[in-house]
């Protein structure tokens, strides 16, 4: 809102990590909450590492976009890539480097089915989050399902009530799948949800969802891994069932085609690979494509190599974020430079 | 109090001490009252930044939306269509829920702790409540995600609907989370403030008063409710909108229970969504200049709610407190 404000803020970042005996100038980056705890790791090993300290605040996409914009931080993170008119303000002078992906997962609560996954198309899943389909028994559910016995139950939508990068993934994933949902409800880190409860945070919709019988949600990846949580299996594009884990998710990246001059900002949600999970996303960093203080842009840039390599991906795939595939690195590296 | 026994007094001899104490000045005295007015101006000028910021942050929306924002139901991110009506909604009913729960629970426990509460159980008690005060907001929201919603939908909703379900707030289907679970966390977080200043206005009521009472032949209970209350009936008046202020305004507990939903339902079992909560919860994430825009706007208008139901609530106390003595000096 508020450029003071936000200015404000940031200095008082900047002040904090200065008041501890210098060595070099920290970078100083900003933006989304969801690779966080990946970013925290690998900023902490690459300090150790070469001495070199950035500076992480997540503060949400929208305002590492917004300080990036500013010019208030060095780099800025983003779950959704910038718009064509949000590149203009900066004229153009930006590059969206990936860094992990994520994924979204429906999850749900039906004890009657005890183990068996639920199965679900894109299509299904936007006639529920739109309120169309209203009972677990619909027949349309259990054509999808054969030999599940789906009980007489109403389906209890949750959703997040805080903009969320997650959010943009799966409504990006329905916009696709359904035209439907494209054209009343769309993508963006919040909608207007036609139906349902909205539970703040990965942990406020998992609570909802575990609280309720008949509730259906989506979350993260990472965090449904980690809570073993019941996930349902998605059809993807090219028509097989796919569990969602952290090799379908790189799976989805890797068939996405992207050109030699592609600039990364390309969703892969539907992806058209055999073993995609549908639901997937890439983040990314955003960096300046010619900085006017060398010094830094030269360190980003060896950071940004660094986390590139096998070392610093392997991490990401410790922390249940799905590492970047082989060839869309070396693409990245070549993009970068030496 | 010092003005007037000087003037009753003799004028004091002037010998080498120069001017009476109260109008002898030092350096040190001048500095000390520069700062100090320095620190007094500084809360108005900083409402004024507060104000002029909103509202710079508000334009495009109030350009676009003007006062249509405040009656409109549409919240949609996408299309950019903004509508605050739901969230004024939801904040000023949660609000008053939270207040029909917790204006008699404290005020019983205020009046019992002052007038019947055996000597050694008052302290304690008090400091218990105090301490309850001092919980972290998103505390109570975890605990009424984990305890107390689960308590709500089993027993307490389903009895709400069996005994009262003829009525519009308690029909249709229990979710948990709603409008009636994020006032009633509220009641219990506004609790401990209406409590203790009750508790020193009730205090602060002159012993003789009950004593008058009680020789007039009235019971202890009737000692309260027709004297030691009304004698106190400013201050607790003021207790009340120290709690309603809180109410208003608290973020974190009410999104974790009330559902977010831009929605204006009669049920009271039906999800709702603040002013606050819609803020906290998309502020963060939101990247559209009208989105952003929209959501200073809301801060505005959560802003002006705030003034003048305060506003409100003072002119209320100030036609109450004429004649009565106790707690008016609390406020």
């Amino acid at each position: 809102m508020s450029t003071l404000s936000i200015r404000a803020i940031t200095c008082l970042g900047l002040l904090l990590p200065a008041c501890g005996g210098e060595q070099s100038p920290a970078l100083t980056g900003a933006g989304a909450t969801f690779p966080n705890p990946l970013y925290a790791k690998w900023f902490d090993a690459y300090a150790r590492k070469t001495g070199v300290r950035i500076n992480y605040q997540a503060i949400g996409s929208g305002g590492g976009i917004r300080q990036f914009t500013e010019g208030t931080v060095d780099f800025g993170a983003t779950d959704g890539p910038m718009t064509d008119q949000q590149i203009a303000a900066v004229h153009g002078n930006v590059m969206h480097v990936p860094t992990v992906l994520g994924a979204v997962v429906v999850t749900y609560n039906l004890p009657a089915l005890g183990t068996t996954p639920l199965r679900f198309d894109g299509f299904m899943l936007a006639e529920i989050f739109m309120g169309r389909v209203t009972k677990w028994n619909d027949r349309r559910i259990a054509g999808l399902n054969p030999g599940v016995a789906l009980p007489d139950q109403d389906i209890l939508v949750v959703h997040r009530s805080d903009g969320s990068g997650t959010t943009f993934i799966f409504t990006d994933y329905l916009s696709k799948v359904s035209p439907a949902w494209k054209t009343t409800v769309g993508s963006a880190t919040s909608v207007e949800w036609p139906t349902g409860l909205g539970g703040k945070g990965n942990e406020g919709v998992t609570q909802q969802v575990k609280q309720s019988v008949g509730a259906i949600g989506y979350v993260e990846l990472a965090y449904a891994l980690a809570n073993h949580m019941p996930v349902a299996l998605l059809r993807n594009a090219a028509g097989n069932l796919i569990e969602p884990s952290l090799k379908a998710v790189t799976g989805a990246a890797a068939s996405a085609k992207l050109s030699p001059e592609t600039d990364f900002r390309v969703s892969i949600t539907n992806a058209p690979g055999p073993e995609a999970y549908p639901i997937s996303s890439f983040t990314w960093l955003l960096i300046h494509r010619q900085g006017t203080d060398t010094t830094k842009e030269r360190q980003i840039r060896d950071f940004l190599h660094w986390m590139l390599e096998p070392e610093a991906q392997r991490m990401a795939a410790d922390l249940e974020y799905a590492p970047l595939p082989v060839p869309l690195i070396e693409l990245v590296q070549q993009r970068l430079g030496s | 109090m010092a003005t007037a026994t000087r003037a009753e007094a003799p004028p004091p001899p002037r010998s080498a001490a120069g001017p009476p104490p109260l109008e002898r000045t030092s350096h040190g005295d001048r500095v000390f009252k520069l700062i100090l007015t320095l620190g007094a101006a500084a809360i108005p000028v900083l409402l004024a930044f507060l104000v002029v910021e909103l509202w710079t942050g508000a334009r495009l929306a109030v350009a676009k939306f003007g006062l249509g924002f405040v009656t409109s139901s549409v919240w949609d991110p996408v299309a950019e269509q903004f509508g605050a009506f739901p969230l004024i909604f939801g904040t000023l009913i949660s609000s008053v829920i939270a207040l029909l729960i917790a204006v008699p629970l404290s005020l019983g426990v205020a009046i019992y702790l002052t007038e019947f509460a055996p000597k050694a159980l008052r302290q304690p008690v008090a400091f218990l409540i105090g301490l309850l005060a001092a919980i972290p907001s998103v505390v109570y929201g975890l605990w009424g995600i984990f305890v107390l919603i689960p308590i709500l939908r089993k027993s307490v909703f389903p009895l709400l609907r069996d005994g009262l379900g003829f009525l519009p707030f308690f029909q249709g289907p229990i979710y948990g989370p709603s409008m009636l679970a994020a006032g009633v966390i509220l009641a219990i977080m506004v609790m401990p403030y209406i409590m203790s200043v009750s508790r020193e206005v009730l205090l602060a009521v002159p012993n003789t008063q009950r004593e008058a009472s009680l020789a007039l032949g009235a019971t202890r209970w009737e000692a309260v409710i027709t004297t030691v209350v009304p004698y106190a009936r400013s201050g607790i008046f003021g207790a009340v909108i120290l709690g309603l202020g809180r109410a208003l305004g608290e973020t974190m507990a009410v999104t974790m229970l009330i559902g977010n939903r831009h929605e204006v339902a009669a049920s009271l079992f039906a999800p709702g969504y603040t002013m606050a909560a819609a803020i906290a919860n998309e502020f963060s994430e939101a990247v559209g200049d009208m989105h952003l825009s929209a959501l200073a706007y809301v801060a505005f208008l959560l802003f002006a709610v705030t003034v003048l139901v305060n506003a409100g609530a003072r002119l209320l106390i100030w036609r109450v407190a004429r004649g009565s003595g106790a707690g008016s000096n609390a406020l």
